[in-house]
């Protein structure tokens, strides 16, 4: 059958609606001049002065932070909720329940947040923002977990019980080892998603140094200059890397369980 | 033993036993026997520990099972889907019940290269259980099993994915752990003839009920019911009512003579049991028997099947002799037997 042309039409005007913005933003980040529209030449001195300003700095290194505390908390407890909605309850409600997080709006959870933590009294600062982000992650992770544990096989589990060993071993020996490519998934995709939060960690981090999505929120209000831009490129890079990396691990997980 | 004793098991409206109770002898080869769906798998899973009965009993020498966990119970399942672990390599696999009791590495080395050796698998030792074959698979779930030597072994299927001569040689090895190292075993099977050959007993069940728990050659000359005589190897039934007398009375072909197992009462409904190795063909002008026509002739290297059609029966009447058979398809002949080759049993109804 001939494919008609016309079909394409709208399929590339999509991928340019997507990707045009993100190549002009990379484009622009090399940009010379000091304009963000208007292109003088290629320069990388954007990037040098992105390197230099400290605020930009601190914003990294907290983003970081949060982003690896977060993750860790994230990766652990929805691994553990994960197990336990799939072995240990048949609760369709507690199992909706758990994944929310993932679909609330960021606003109301950031509100509710907040609420909370003036309620039991806690200082706001990175460490709140960590947990806040653990807690949105830990739906994403235990979702991308559970899916894999309902596809792997529960006899392995019995079997592993049978030939003596107790539930703790069963767990890390057989249950873990299968779940590792999911839970690997779901690690990568809590970092992505801690990196570039911003409402959440807008509304719960107090009076602290801010994370970089704030920072360059602060720096926009000034007008978009190819800093910003320099500084958006890095970030797709380290985001690309990270959905790369992340892919690949669970093919390698995926061929390993099945080998 | 092991004692089984008023088991029941539903999964919603389904029950898959329905009362069951078994007693089980130390250093005993018990072969669980049964059309698919029956309950045998939910009854090795209850013992091992993975389901837990609606009500009934279960222990082992007096101590009771159903309160401990299954890694504390001394008694190991082959899984009819073997359940492997796919992370690890074949002796992984094996070493892992060893490992897990905490023996010296030494001796877990010792002891998984033996049982590999024992089941054909020495040179596949670092595979993963993905690049086997599914009878080699099946080797390996065994090996898992009995490398522990636990009191009690639980098979279920071990052996039906293995081709005549590996199964033959596995179901020697089995009879070889039971007599030295007097392990105690529960085997499913499918398979009439390795039940027979291999078990002291055999227990037929049929929809979670046990129809009859005897020895081979009692349970095959002797079934006591109507599932059971048609269940287990090729038999000849013939519906009819009890006589009172060594036969059976048929509406459409008279008496036809047979020992009631039990005593009957006269007129009640019976079924007649007669194996194809006890039908006699006869010529056509016998005296007595049913006469018929040869309808198939098949030669299964010394025994050979004759079926003869018989009108107002439903089913062929099958007949085995020795050797090759002197009749031709389109023979008539008469079928008879002798009154002590036949049984009668009651029909529940
Ligand atoms: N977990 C379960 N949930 C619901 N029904 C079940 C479950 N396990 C078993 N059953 C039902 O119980 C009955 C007995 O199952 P079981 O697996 O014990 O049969 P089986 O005798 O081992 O059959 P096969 O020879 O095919 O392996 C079947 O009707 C089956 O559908
Ligand atoms: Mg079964």
């Amino acid at each position: 059958m001939r494919r008609s042309k016309i079909l394409y039409v709208p399929f590339w005007a999509t991928y340019v609606f997507l990707y045009l913005p993100i190549v002009v933003l990379v484009v622009m980040s090399f940009n010379s001049g000091k304009s963000a529209y208007t292109y003088e030449g290629f320069s990388l001195k954007w990037y040098g002065e992105l390197a230099a300003d400290e605020r930009v700095q601190t914003g990294v290194v907290n983003t970081l932070i949060v982003a690896a505390g977060s993750t860790a908390i994230a990766t652990v407890l929805g691994t553990l909720l994960a197990v336990g909605l799939v072995r240990h309850t048949r609760s369709k409600a507690l199992d909706a329940l758990a994944l929310m997080p993932a679909v609330l709006p960021d606003l109301v959870l950031a509100i509710g947040l907040l609420l909370f933590y003036g309620l039991i009294q806690m200082t706001l600062g990175l460490y709140s923002v960590m947990l806040s982000h653990a807690l949105f992650s830990m739906a994403f992770v235990a979702a991308v977990v559970r899916t894999r544990l309902v596809g792997a096989d529960s006899s392995l589990e019995e079997a592993s019980r049978d030939l003596g060993a107790g539930p703790v071993s069963t767990f890390v020996r057989i249950t873990l080892p299968q779940l590792t490519p999911g839970i690997v998934a779901g690690a990568l995709l809590a970092f992505t998603l801690s990196l570039d939060e911003f409402v959440i960690a807008f509304f719960t981090i107090g009076n602290a140094e801010p994370t970089l999505p704030i920072v360059i929120y602060s720096m926009i209000r000034f007008g978009v200059t190819p800093k910003i831009n320099a500084l958006a490129a890095i970030l797709l890079l380290v985001s690309f890397t990270a959905v790369i990396a992340g892919q690949r691990l669970t093919k390698i997980g995926e061929s390993r369980a099945q080998d | 033993m092991l004692k089984i004793d008023g088991v029941t098991r539903r999964f919603g409206n389904v029950t898959a036993l329905d009362d069951v109770s078994l007693q089980i002898e130390q250093g005993e080869f018990f072969a669980l026997l049964g059309p698919s769906g029956c309950g045998k798998t939910t009854l090795l899973r209850i013992v091992a520990g993975f389901e837990t009965p609606d009500s009934g009993r279960v222990t082992l020498d007096g101590e009771d099972l159903l309160s401990k966990a299954p890694n504390r119970r001394p008694i190991s399942l082959m899984f009819q889907s073997y359940a492997l672990f796919p992370h690890m390599t074949v002796a992984k696999n094996v070493a892992y019940g060893l490992e897990r009791e905490r023996l010296p590495r030494q001796e877990i080395k010792q002891r998984v290269g033996e049982v590999l050796e024992t089941v054909g698998l020495s040179q596949h030792a670092s595979r993963k259980p993905a690049q086997l074959s599914g009878g080699q698979r099946q080797r390996v779930a065994l090996a898992r099993s009995i490398v522990k030597r636990p009191r009690l072994l639980l098979l279920d299927e071990p052996l039906s994915a293995l081709d005549k001569k590996v199964r033959a040689d596995m179901q020697l090895e089995l009879k070889r752990l039971q007599h030295e190292v007097g392990i105690t075993f529960v085997v499913v099977t499918h398979d009439q003839e390795e039940a027979m050959s291999l078990a002291d007993r055999i227990a037929v069940f049929d929809s979670g009920r046990v129809c009859q728990v005897d020895e081979p050659v009692a349970l095959y000359e002797r079934p006591r019911s109507p599932f059971v005589a048609d269940f287990v190897g090729a038999n000849n039934l013939f519906h009819g009512v009890a006589s009172g007398l060594e036969a059976l009375r048929s509406e459409k072909f008279g008496m036809l003579p047979g020992t009631p197992l039990t005593e009957l009462e006269a007129d009640s409904a019976a079924l007649l049991a007669v194996r194809p190795e006890n039908v006699e063909l006869a010529d056509e002008n016998a005296a007595r028997g049913l006469a018929g026509s040869v309808l198939d002739v098949s030669f299964y290297g010394g025994v050979s099947h004759i079926s003869v059609d018989v009108p107002d029966h439903p089913k062929p009447v099958l007949a085995a002799v020795q050797g090759a058979a002197s009749v031709q398809a389109g023979a008539k002949v008469k079928v008879r037997w002798n009154a002590k080759d036949a049984v009668i049993m009651a029909v529940d109804r």
